[in-house]
């Protein structure tokens, strides 16, 4: 299925916010995803399944003044 | 000498210095700079992670006992300053947010409307909000009323090493507000940072002229010895200039 992921489209199999993360690396401290325009807790990411369409967007802390 | 620490909502900050993320040539030099300068806040920025390349966690450079100054860089709007600074709290970071408004990308002068207007609402939300903004007395009292933590007029427009050009708008932030008032932006030397603090500011936020400096960990020293002896200064209370010599030794012939 196809998604949108910080503004790519991306092809993924069904899976979970948690999932992709894991397979992307992403679980580290400090990073932040908003499914569909809305923040997903870090708790909460296991119980979202992504679907066709959606939206992601991932975000962490870079250096900045 | 008694103790002096800075009291900011409900924190207490020994070092009156904070220091910034921005432009370190490698995320390795950031805990030798803090360690080095003592600085207990930092500040640090969101992005969309590059899901291309492997990049390195910020955070993991950062020590646990430094406090986390997240900002709100990039938004050009009110709008997008609040939903930065919910994605920040949501990082799970602290309620502490820099509000960082810029439409103007020739000299990134923070929008003072948008940043109160963000304040107001940020606020209310609990965030423990610093408004980054050009120094006026109104919006200032504006921001103390809509509930902001402090106040932090720019110097000089960010990275120009420029220093105190606001200097006098500034010090009537400082006679005025009974929030903290923090100098941030274009402080490029230690001097300027001492001056700033002799002037009686509460704090400065310095980041390009540490992270930019040959030796980061020496420059961020070197501010942090200027913040404290301009601190020092000022609670000794400097006497006013004279235009004309006053004598310091006996003004009698030496053999009269």
């Amino acid at each position: 299925m196809k998604i949108t992921v910080n503004g790519n489209p991306e092809t993924i199999d069904v899976c979970s916010i948690t999932d992709y993360l894991v397979e992307k690396g992403l679980t580290g401290e400090g990073v932040v995803v908003e499914h569909n325009y809305k923040i997903v807790k870090r708790a909460e990411w296991q119980g979202v399944q992504l679907r066709e369409g959606d939206n992601l967007e991932i975000l962490s802390f870079v250096g900045g003044g | 000498m008694q103790e002096d620490l800075l009291k900011i909502g409900d924190m207490t900050f020994e070092n009156r210095l904070f220091t910034g993320t921005g432009k370190f040539s490698s995320k390795a030099l950031i805990p030798e700079m803090l360690e080095a300068s003592g600085s207990e806040m930092i500040t640090v920025a969101l992005r969309r992670v590059d899901l291309g390349s492997k990049t390195e966690n910020i955070l993991d450079y950062i020590p646990k006992s430094v406090r986390l100054l997240p900002n709100t860089s990039g938004a050009r709007n009110e709008k997008e300053a609040v939903r930065i600074a919910r994605i920040a709290r949501e990082a799970g970071c602290g309620d502490l947010i820099k509000i960082e408004v810029i439409t103007d990308m020739k000299y990134l002068l923070p929008d003072n409307y948008a940043t109160l207007l963000a304040t107001e609402i940020l606020a209310k939300e609990g965030f423990v909000v610093f408004p980054y903004v050009m120094p006026d007395l109104p919006l200032a009292r504006q921001l103390e009323n809509a509930g902001a933590a402090a106040v932090m007029p720019l110097g000089a427009p960010i990275g120009t090493n420029r220093g105190l050009e606001t200097r006098s708008m500034i010090e009537i932030l400082i006679e005025n507000c009974k929030v903290p008032v923090i100098v941030d932006a274009g402080i490029g030397r230690p001097s300027q940072a001492a001056a700033a603090m002799e002037m009686g500011a509460d704090a400065v936020l310095v980041n390009t002229a540490i992270s930019s400096a040959e030796d980061p960990a020496a420059m961020g020293k070197a501010f942090s010895m200027a913040v404290s002896a301009g601190r020092m200064a000022f609670l000794a209370k400097m006497r006013e200039e004279s235009k004309t010599a006053v004598a310091s030794s006996p003004l009698t012939g030496f053999l009269d």
